[in-house]
């Protein structure tokens, strides 16, 4: 068995550290007239909107009294990944989303923004004061393997390292974080953030196995035989294509990738007029990197009407700001080359039933990722789209000893919902072994 | 347009905002500007024996958010010296002969206190106010409040500067005494014209927690200093209150204290001051805060049918009563706007935890006390047995509702309610009719 473990290392020189942050971090004076706008609600509307349920009104009331490092410890002890939550959760449709001020005044808590200033804050108290937030607990004798480095194992790993467990994840890539690092777009998070977190989340006791696949490197049956436990957190697996290819074609997630990962990565010069073919997150993310990167025209086709694009609004909102335009009703058809360069892409109207040509210098594929385990051989039950079943109090699957979360178990949700069953799933098993130390 | 001039025992003055004695009083070169900005009179920064002053020695209380809602100085009277004060105080009397100047002044002895009053009213001052209430500095040499605490001694000086001046003689009282009637009653029984009141309380307004040491600090030491401001008007308005309803006090009152607003103004004026005078808010925002302390008073009397400044002046006192004549039989609950809520559930906790347990929320079962009461006899289980209580039908998910026969409409929820206008106490009808509660004593007693 291979075992190499790679230090989390980025290039130098990525493309994307032209984006300027579309929040940018408060300064203590900002976070604190901030803070003493909330209300301190009873049984707080934010907080049930939180998918792993962080005690809001509490954390803000704490950044307001001057106790940061409490605000922070409040955060974290919900959500481990709350630095990068902070940054990249939809709050709009979530804790925001549900601020009695949305009923009022129409200007909700910026609880991304406070929650952002708590964990920055308290992470650099604790660099410069060597003071740390949390310490382990005494080893507990138990060892679980993890596989995946995304944001759900991470969480995981590190509730399982500060209660005294060993925790192993077992990543292909060599660098940790998953699509928090490769993908989310760096308007609102950059790469080197994502392993700062994850840098920081391992500094707890758990220990990254990088450029390690688990079912090619390494088989999944010898995870279970060498640990007390197995926790998958995959994520998704390839994206879809449509068949479309050729130079200046790319998979959305392939684009964004390069562009926050790759070393001196540039668009092709020349490219003027791009189209985006999808309706959701990942389709106007990428749209909005594009034009902010100076694609002079992008267009956004998608295949029914706008009120149907699964996109949130906000982040249509924020697309539509750059000047992306949106084509409705197209489905794609081909892709047309001209001198071995893309020339424009083909399209059925499906209202007309008409064949259109929409000229473009860049084509990205934003239509979704496929769930996929099969090279794994866990055995673990599927649900009919191909997502992990789990048992939703602790995330263990139809295989004793194995537990599952993050977009593997949801079909691709946010980062949130992945730190909230990393929580889950670790404490059922401390759980379980609490038991079973009982029972015998 | 209602007439905004008052006459305060002789002193004219074309609105009733004086600036009160203190920073922004402290040369001639400001109280032109104050004059040029609109305002109606300016008490001059206190006169006396110059004095040298210690730095820093401001200190501010902020709350949630709200900038300076308390404020406190050990500043002592003038630093100048007091021919440059008179100078300029006559220059200004000429170049404003409509407006109001008041000389503050503090001395010790008889024969000082003579010769101060001569120059005052060879400046051309409209009067004088004797500052009997500086809280810090003046006192321990035996001046400000500690004259403002004995009211022998401040009758007998007040009754000098009766002697001596030809104009308005103002006194000053300090807050800090227990029963503010005694300082008054000396001042008005030994020749006072007229009130001003308060002077700044004493406090220490915070502990600077790094270097140990209480606010404003001096070279890492500190003193006690005289509060005001924001806070400090419910203190403030009381006394102005006592003083006016005593039939035995019959001068007009210069009301200070925290006044901000047009709307504090007029609540002092309710109450029944005649002058409202004015330092932190000027420190705070300066002179300009003038333009709508006059237009939004004189828009309230329009409004109101009142011709006058002097008609509003005292228009609340009568109802300003002793606790002992209120009456016990009155009765008002909350009600809740459910179209305004927004659901934040505050009401909720505060009556929980702070009143009745009668505001109940839907979701959740009831924690308050729903058995019989054990009159302290055995342990009270803290929640003997949760109840769904019955919401009425049209209430929405967070919307909470009040049990109108448990509420005993303390108003508790109406103030901690984040909106405007959504709980409201509704008055509720009983067929008993009022009684006090020294009507009850006076009742049992007979
Ligand atoms: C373009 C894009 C933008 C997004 N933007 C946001 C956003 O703004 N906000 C938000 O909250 N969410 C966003 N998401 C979703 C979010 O990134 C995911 O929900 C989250 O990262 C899921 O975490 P995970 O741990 O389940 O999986 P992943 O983040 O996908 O991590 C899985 C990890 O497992 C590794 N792995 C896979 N197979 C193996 C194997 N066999 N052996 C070893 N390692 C393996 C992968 O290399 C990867 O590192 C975005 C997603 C995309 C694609
Ligand atoms: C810095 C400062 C200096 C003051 N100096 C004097 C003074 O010299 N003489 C005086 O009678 N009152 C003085 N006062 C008291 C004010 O005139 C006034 O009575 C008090 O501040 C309450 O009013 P306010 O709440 O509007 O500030 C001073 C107040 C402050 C804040
Ligand atoms: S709903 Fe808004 S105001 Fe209420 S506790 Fe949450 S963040 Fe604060
Ligand atoms: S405090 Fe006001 S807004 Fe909040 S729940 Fe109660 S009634 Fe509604
Ligand atoms: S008035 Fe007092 S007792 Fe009545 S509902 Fe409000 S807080 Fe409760």
């Amino acid at each position: 068995m291979t075992k190499s473990t790679v230090s989390p290392r980025l290039a130098p020189n990525r493309l994307e550290r032209f984006f300027e942050d579309a929040k940018p971090a408060y300064s203590y004076a900002e976070a604190r007239i901030e803070a003493q706008r909330c209300l301190n609600c009873h049984d707080a509307p934010c907080v049930k909107h939180c998918p792993t349920e962080i005690d809001i009104p509490k954390f803000i009331g704490q950044i307001a009294s001057g106790n940061t490092r409490g605000a922070a410890t409040t955060i974290f002890e919900q959500n481990m990944l709350g630095a990068s939550c902070a940054r990249v959760c939809p709050v709009e449709e979530m804790c925001v989303g549900a601020c009695v001020y949305q009923g009022f005044n129409d200007q909700p808590i910026a609880i991304g923004r406070l929650q952002r200033h708590a964990t920055d804050e308290a992470c650099a108290d604790e660099r410069a004061t060597g003071r740390r937030l949390f310490t382990p607990a005494a080893p507990i004798g138990r060892k679980v393997a993890l596989v995946g480095a995304g944001p759900a194992s991470l969480a995981c790993a590190a509730h399982l390292a500060l209660a005294g467990a060993q925790a192993d994840i077992y990543e292909r890539d060599g660098v940790p974080g998953g699509l928090n690092t490769t993908g989310v777009a760096p308007y609102k998070m950059k790469a080197e953030s994502s392993l700062a977190e994850a840098e920081w989340l391992l500094s707890h006791g758990a220990r990254l196995i990088a450029g390690v696949a688990v079912g090619t490197d390494i088989s999944f049956a010898s995870l279970l035989d060498e640990y007390d436990a197995v926790f998958i957190g995959v994520g998704l697996a390839e994206v879809r294509t449509l068949d479309l290819d050729g130079p200046g074609v790319w998979a959305a997630t392939d684009l964004i990738r390069a562009i926050k990962t790759e070393q001196r990565f540039a668009l092709p010069p020349g490219v003027r007029r791009a189209v985006v073919i999808g309706g959701g997150n990942t389709a106007m993310d990428i749209a909005r990197e594009l034009a902010m990167l100076g694609v002079k025209k992008v267009t956004v086709a998608f295949r029914r009407r706008e009120a149907e694009m699964s996109a949130y609004a906000h982040e249509w909102v924020g697309a539509r700001s750059y000047g992306v335009l949106l084509r409705e009703n197209l489905r794609p058809l081909a892709v047309v080359h001209r001198d071995g360069a893309l020339y424009a892409a083909r399209f059925e109207e499906t209202d007309s039933g008409r064949e259109i040509e929409l000229a473009c210098d860049l084509l990205a594929l934003a239509v979704g990722q496929d769930v996929g385990m099969q090279a794994m051989e866990a055995g673990v039950r599927q649900n009919a789209n191909g997502t992990v079943w789990v048992d939703p109090t602790t995330r263990r699957t139809s295989v004793g000893r194995v537990y599952a979360g993050g977009d593997c178990i949801n079909g691709g949700r946010e980062v949130v919902d992945a730190a909230a069953d990393g929580r889950i799933a670790a404490n059922a098993m401390l759980a379980e072994w609490k038991a079973e130390k009982n029972g015998g | 347009m209602a007439d905004l001039r008052i006459n305060f025992c002789g002193i004219e003055s074309p609105n009733p905002y004086w600036l009160a004695s203190g920073p922004p009083t402290n040369s001639g070169e400001q109280v032109m500007r104050a004059f040029d900005a609109g305002w109606g009179g300016a008490v001059w920064k206190t006169l006396g024996d110059p004095i040298v002053n210690v730095n820093s020695r401001f200190g501010a209380m902020d709350i949630a958010g709200a900038k300076v809602a308390g404020f406190t100085n050990i500043e002592l009277i003038t630093d100048r010296p007091l021919a440059v004060n008179f100078e300029e105080m006559a220059a200004v009397k000429k170049r404003y002969p409509d407006r109001a100047l008041i000389a503050s002044l503090m001395v010790e002895s008889r024969s000082e206190w003579r010769e101060i009053i001569r120059r005052s009213e060879d400046a051309g001052c409209d009067g004088i106010e004797l500052n009997f209430g500086c809280p810090h500095g003046m006192c321990e040499r035996g001046m400000g409040s500690a004259v403002g605490q004995e009211p022998r001694v401040l009758a007998e000086i007040t009754s000098w500067a009766r002697e001596f001046s030809s104009i308005p003689v103002l006194v000053k009282l300090t807050p800090n005494v227990g029963d503010i009637l005694e300082p008054g009653l000396a001042a008005v029984g030994s020749g006072a014209d007229g009130l001003s009141l308060i002077n700044t309380i004493k406090s220490v307004i915070g502990v600077d927690l790094e270097r140990m040491t209480p606010l404003p600090a001096v070279s890492g030491e500190g003193t006690h200093g005289g509060y005001c401001g924001p806070a400090v008007k419910p203190i403030a308005l009381h006394m102005v209150g006592a003083l006016s309803r005593d039939a035995r006090i019959a001068a007009p009152l210069s009301a200070i204290g925290g006044v901000t607003t047009w709307r504090d103004a007029a609540e002092f004026l309710a109450l029944g001051a005649a002058s409202i005078q004015v330092c932190t808010a000027v420190m705070h925002k300066g002179y300009r805060i003038i333009e709508d302390l006059v237009e939004g008073l004189s828009e309230f009397l329009d409004a109101n049918g009142m011709a006058s400044v002097g008609e509003l002046s005292g228009r609340a006192t009568p109802n300003f009563l002793e606790w002992g004549d209120l009456d016990l039989n009155y009765r008002v609950v909350a009600d809740i706007d459910a179209d305004a809520c927004i659901g934040c559930q505050l009401c909720y906790t505060a009556c929980l935890d702070g009143a009745h347990q009668c505001i109940h929320i839907n979701q959740a079962p009831c924690h308050a006390w729903h058995g019989e009461p054990d009159h302290g006899q055995g342990v009270r289980a803290r929640v003997a047995n949760p109840v769904e209580h019955e919401a009425p039908a049209q209430s929405d998910a967070r919307v909470p509702w009040v049990d109108e026969a448990e509420c005993i409409g303390c108003n508790l929820c109406e103030l901690v309610c984040p909106v405007p206008g959504c709980i409201t106490m509704r008055e509720v009808s009983v067929d008993t009719r009022r009684q006090s509660w020294n009507e009850r004593v006076r009742g049992t007693a007979l």
